[in-house]
């Protein structure tokens, strides 16, 4: 095709990341060995949006997709994208290397074109070569690779292909960083080796709320440098297995002054309620309505969840020169350079912050906490790179973690089984303290170094930002009178924030278990029922297809089984999905299988959405049946697999995912979908199978006895 | 002094007398294959194969492995020879993150050894001690049935 069939793009501003970051040379450049080099501000957190990047810009440059080099995102010189984070990578990242690809290629076109004396208008493009109509090669982009043609701002009027064109963006390309990880190359920040680098662990207070009151004097191996920062303390040491044989001494030197600071374990639902917060009403609509003849009440639970990464969180930190370099799994190079440059009281020019992959990420865990604690190790050996590895205890125990919530509605029924009414109340803590956001820095150690600073409480995004706490806590149905308020708690024993659909898997679950039991007592079908107060075509669209992936119509009652359905929007301006899940009631409740019906829009890789959709109700089916960090009124207990257990082999349910195209539609990001729909497609499976309605999670035989 | 064979080659390592085989394998060794997850033997993200068995690298010593065998998935195969397990994941995209494959890998070929042609059930047994948190389970599951179809044929 020419390049001057191609559609226009909307007038006005630039897509996604570009408006911020509108320089063409900051996302993309050319040499002259063949490469495209792309230098995207979003990072890979084990979800192949590397992948789906280099898709888009393979399909609009027209080059092979082995030709496109990502470079890690690292600060000073990658775009500014922010925190990879929300589900929001294609939409931010995606559109603007569509954009920037798009115009790079419209820009070495035209040069071409006059250097050739061919009309742009007859040149195509074969993996980067430019060809004349009789096929000639007439220069190509490694050719060109001038990178002063790329050193201006974005045209607001480039023109990207028409989805009908594309050929790679919307194929289930390959992984480009999985054959590293079955080999077993180095390719995780884990795997970094610099010369001369050093190993250091943390010696972790015994209570959130503790101070360093006596370090005992004692002897150390040879070379052991010990890095204390007023109740902050750390070894260094040659070898990993020095610096934890160095720490587990030090630990029983250590005397510390400590405080009960958190609520009682027991009695979590009561505190969250009693607790002070600030109050908003987040959604209010009083449209004329029948009068609720019937109304239900239900409260919903879920204890605090955390990340529970297969891996540790990591860093490596170097000073020198008075100058700070950290290569970090952060979801955010630039969040995390300033709020280190807060906590070390240093400019931000002199800390370079280097993106390497993490295990996988469904939040902010403890990535850029583990920065700072390297970065005070390494303080310590000037000069030396040192490596710093949390312990799985304090992976589970001193990471962020979810809040706790509780969610109560009161639902009302007019005579002719409409629903009229809708009362909502989300009690929470905020879900975001990621690091760059706040004038006080939020990193884990800032409580222990001297002066101690308090990491300010978590906030909750506004709603049209996605939300925290309140994110899907509207329900998407048609309901004339709601009213949707949030208590947001002033305090924050436990640090609180993001974690994957932050407040949608609680407020999805409660929404969902109301509106069956709204359908039950209309006496109607469940799926009748939503299909017949949603109005939104994509959103019946893909619980009809769940239905129908599941049998929903023809379903027979089983003994000891229940099958549940259950649809949100992610964020109701995200991706699309409906779970319909079956479960077998044994000793405990086991997920058997699970359907899934996904729209995320145009898809840029259908394999790679697949697997998000399906890992991220796997996800859910592990937080609904068996996750809660257990604590008691000074620390984190559950800081062992033991004793928080994730769903494992023999325990995950088959699954079946099914998108539907809408090629000419907007991407809407995959990753945080289906999570919450799978939550409560388990709650309904269970009242299907057991005839109790699941109010609490996670839902073990204990909380099951009690609902 | 600790003397072993590793990935079929003679290594021989200084190691403190309690130090872990994760530690000197990653560390002096300077292989990154095997991953420290838990350190107790709770996730098998350090799984590597003594004499062919699988074992939790992280919780054994360094030194009772002299004079055996050791095998780490860089020992199962490489990108220009790689082990049908390696081979079938790619085909299935089975993985996200990553950081559990290499444990896995290591289990999973040790049943394909004793057991040819596992069932579904015999698949997740034998994964069982491995954690995955990304929920790639059943792209795993079906990787493995791959490669052993592969391996029979």
């Amino acid at each position: 095709m020419s390049d001057l069939d191609r559609r226009a793009a909307p007038p006005g501003k630039l897509p996604g990341n570009l408006a911020t970051n509108p320089r063409l040379d900051r996302w993309l450049a050319f040499d002259a060995a063949g490469h495209v080099v792309v230098t995207p501000g979003k990072v890979e957190l084990g979800q192949g949006i590397l992948t789906a990047l280099a898709q888009i810009v393979a399909e609009e440059l027209d080059v092979a997709m082995a030709r496109v080099r990502l470079q890690a995102a690292a600060t000073p010189d990658s775009p500014n994208e922010g925190v990879t984070s929300g589900s929001l990578s294609v939409q931010d990242s995606g559109m603007a290397l569509r954009h920037v690809s798009a115009a790079a290629r419209a820009i070495h076109l035209q040069v071409a074109a006059q250097r050739s004396g061919v009309p742009v208008e007859a040149l195509r493009i074969e993996d980067g070569a430019f060809l004349a109509p009789d096929g000639r090669a007439i220069g190509s982009y490694w050719a060109q690779a001038d990178a002063a043609l790329l050193a201006c701002e974005a045209p607001v009027d480039a023109r990207p292909k028409p989805p009908r064109e594309r050929r790679i963006a919307g194929t289930s390309a390959a992984r480009i960083d999985l054959p590293d990880k079955v080999f077993g190359a180095p390719r995780f920040v884990h795997d970094l080796r610099l010369p001369g680098m050093l190993h250091a662990r943390v010696v972790r207070p015994p209570a959130r709320q503790a101070r360093l009151v006596d370090l005992r004097e004692g002897a150390l191996p040879e070379g052991v440098v010990i890095a204390r920062d007023g109740s902050f303390l750390a070894v260094v040491a040659g070898s990993e297995h020095d610096a934890e044989r160095v720490a587990e001494r030090l630990a029983a030197r250590a005397s510390w002054q400590a405080t009960d600071t958190l609520p009682d374990p027991g009695a979590l639902a009561d505190w969250l309620r009693a607790a002070p917060g600030d109050h908003a009403v987040i959604a209010e609509r009083d449209e004329a309505a029948g009068e609720a003849t019937r109304t239900i009440r239900a409260t919903f639970f879920r204890p605090y969840v955390t990340h529970a990464s297969v891996g540790t969180s990591c860093a490596v930190a170097r000073w020198q020169n008075g100058t700070l370099e950290v290569w970090s799994h952060t979801q955010g190079v630039y969040n995390l350079r300033a709020d280190l440059a807060k906590a070390l009281r240093m400019t931000d020019e002199a800390i370079l912050v280097r993106h390497m992959e993490g295990a996988g990420c469904y939040g902010h865990n403890g990535a850029d906490d583990v920065a700072l604690d390297a970065a005070l190790a390494a303080r310590a050996v000037p000069g030396r790179p040192v490596r710093l590895l949390w312990s799985r205890a304090e992976e589970l125990g001193w990471g962020p973690v979810s809040s706790a919530m509780v969610v109560e509605i009161e639902a009302g029924l007019d005579a002719a089984g409409n629903i009229a009414t809708w009362r909502e109340e989300v009690i929470s803590h905020g879900h975001s303290s990621r690091p760059g956001r706040d004038p006080n820095p939020t990193l884990l150690a800032v409580e222990y170094m001297d002066p101690p600073r308090r990491i300010p409480n978590a906030i909750n995004p506004p709603l049209a930002s996605g939300g925290g706490a309140q994110r899907n806590a509207i329900p998407a149905y048609r309901i004339p009178r709601m009213t949707i308020g949030l208590k947001r708690i002033a305090e924050m024993p436990l640090r609180c924030s993001a974690l994957r659909g932050l407040g949608a898997p609680v407020n999805v679950l409660a929404i969902e278990s109301v509106m069956e039991d709204l359908a039950a007592m209309t006496g109607e079908d469940a799926l009748d029922f939503r299909l017949r107060h949603l109005d939104d075509p994509r959103g019946r669209d893909v619980l009809a297809l769940a239905a129908e992936m599941c049998g929903w119509r023809g379903r027979a009652k089983r003994e000891g089984f229940g099958l549940g359905l259950a649809y949100a929007r992610y964020k109701h301006t995200g991706a699309y999905c409906a779970v319909a899940a079956e479960i077998e009631a044994l000793d405990r409740v086991v997920c058997r299988r699970l359907w899934i019906a996904a729209d995320v829009g145009e898809v840029i890789n259908p394999d790679g959405v697949v697997n998000q959709y399906e890992g991220g109700a796997i996800h859910g089916v592990s937080m609904a049946l068996k996750e809660q960090v257990a604590f008691d009124r000074r620390t984190v207990t559950s800081t062992r697999w033991e004793d928080y257990p994730i769903l494992r082999f023999s325990e995950v349910p088959t699954v079946e995912t099914r998108l539907i195209p809408r090629p000419e539609e907007k991407p809407l990001g995959a990753g945080e979908a289906s999570l919450a729909p799978a939550v409560a497609a388990i709650a309904n499976a269970i009242h299907d199978a057991l005839g109790i309605r699941p109010r609490a999670m996670p839902f073990t035989p204990d909380t099951l006895a009690s609902a | 002094m600790v003397a072993f064979t590793l990935n079929g080659q003679p290594v021989s390592v200084e190691a403190a007398e309690d130090e872990a085989l994760l530690h000197v394998l990653r560390g002096a060794l300077g292989l990154s294959g095997p991953r420290y997850g838990c350190g107790a033997e709770q996730c098998g993200a350090c799984a590597v194969l003594v004499d062919g068995a699988p074992a939790y690298a992280c919780a054994i010593a360094a030194s009772s492995v002299a004079g055996r065998s050791v095998t780490t998935v860089e020992g199962l195969g490489s990108p220009d020879a790689p082990h049908p397990l390696q081979t079938a994941l790619l085909a299935e995209q089975a993985g996200q993150c990553g950081f559990c494959l290499s444990g896995i890998i290591v289990a999973a070929s040790a049943l394909l050894a004793r057991e040819p042609d596992p069932d579904d059930a015999a698949i997740r047994a034998a994964l069982d001690p491995h954690l995955c948190r990304c929920g790639s389970h059943n792209r795993i599951i079906r990787a493995v049935q791959r490669a052993a179809a592969e391996m029979r044929a």
